[in-house]
């Protein structure tokens, strides 16, 4: 079996290696634009099919976040659905014949967890003012700041860890059960992996949520 | 011994030991989590989402001690 640390470069451009995870976002990236400008040329007032479907996912996702954020939660809205949606069918990539999910390498989730790291300090400074973010980090009394530091790395770390440890471990897990007993003993470990991935973009979204809640906690 | 072996011992130590610590803490949390929810089912969503969080947060452990089991076959700095 081959190290899930190593990513397949397919070509170069210029300089920059581009792997095959990186081509498989690229191509869930215009699905999802795609399909999202398509569908919404045509809204109406009283919506239907396809529209209804859209709208419900939307407002469920909104509801989700309105719970964690008390105010002001619209503005997070496109940030994190669209992390879910994004990482949800990254996840889902592994049921497609040819693709892997993009998430089983270290890439994909190295750069989600950076983009959740800076969100958090964007929505601690805007709400709070910079002094007043940072000063939030010696918040009980200022032995506590090594301690902040190390959480605000350690976490964006264990984000990262979790959804790429969770992905890649189910893609071994199917791929040594193939090569021990044959070929449709997976498919209920299948079944499992897909719950699997939808829960953590779920997890990977609400973590993101509160993260970026509890940055902004002081303003209320 | 190679240190060959070692790492594969130390890698299947590890993956057990981050086995069985969250695989304790998880159920403890659930049994706790539905008591909870058994006791005031009106508060089922936030328990359950608060669930979520907290063992997302437990299984960093297991997936940290994965991690380190596949460096340790995989990836190992001591074999060249």
């Amino acid at each position: 079996m081959e190290s899930p640390f190593i990513s397949h470069i397919m070509f170069t451009l210029g300089p920059v290696p581009i792997s095959f995870a990186v081509v498989i976002t690229w191509g869930i990236m215009l699905a999802l634009v795609s399909v999202a400008w398509l569908s919404c040329r045509h809204f109406r007032t009283f919506p239907a099919g396809w529209q209804a479907a859209i709208e419900l996912l939307i407002i469920t996702i909104d509801g989700q976040i309105a719970e964690v954020i008390q105010h002001n939660s619209k503005r997070f809205l496109p940030l994190i659905g669209t992390l879910f949606i994004f990482i949800a069918l990254a996840n889902l990539m592994d049921l497609v014949p040819g693709l892997s999910a993009p998430t089983a390498v270290f890439e994909t989730p190295a750069a989600l967890a950076m983009i959740a790291y800076f969100s958090v300090h964007y929505a601690g400074v805007s709400s709070q003012g910079l002094w007043g973010y940072l000063k939030s980090y010696m918040k009980p009394s200022i032995i506590m700041l090594p301690f902040t530091l190390l959480s605000q790395i350690t976490r964006t770390f264990s984000m990262m860890v979790r959804l790429f440890g969770n992905m890649m471990s189910g893609q071994f897990l199917i791929g040594i059960l193939l090569v021990f007993v044959g070929l449709f003993v997976p498919i209920p470990l299948m079944a499992l992996h897909v719950l699997i991935s939808l829960l953590q973009a779920y997890i990977f979204a609400i973590l993101a949520t509160v993260f970026i809640a509890a940055a902004m906690a002081d303003q209320s | 011994m190679d240190i060959e072996y070692i790492s594969i011992i130390a890698a299947a130590l590890t993956v057990s030991a981050g086995a069985l610590g969250p695989a304790l803490s998880e159920g403890y949390a659930v049994a706790r989590a539905m008591d909870a929810i058994a006791r005031q089912p009106e508060a089922a969503g936030p328990l359950a989402r608060t669930l979520f969080v907290g063992l997302a947060m437990i299984e960093t452990t297991a997936i940290y001690c994965l991690v380190v089991a596949l460096l340790l076959l995989y990836a190992n700095p001591f074999i060249t």
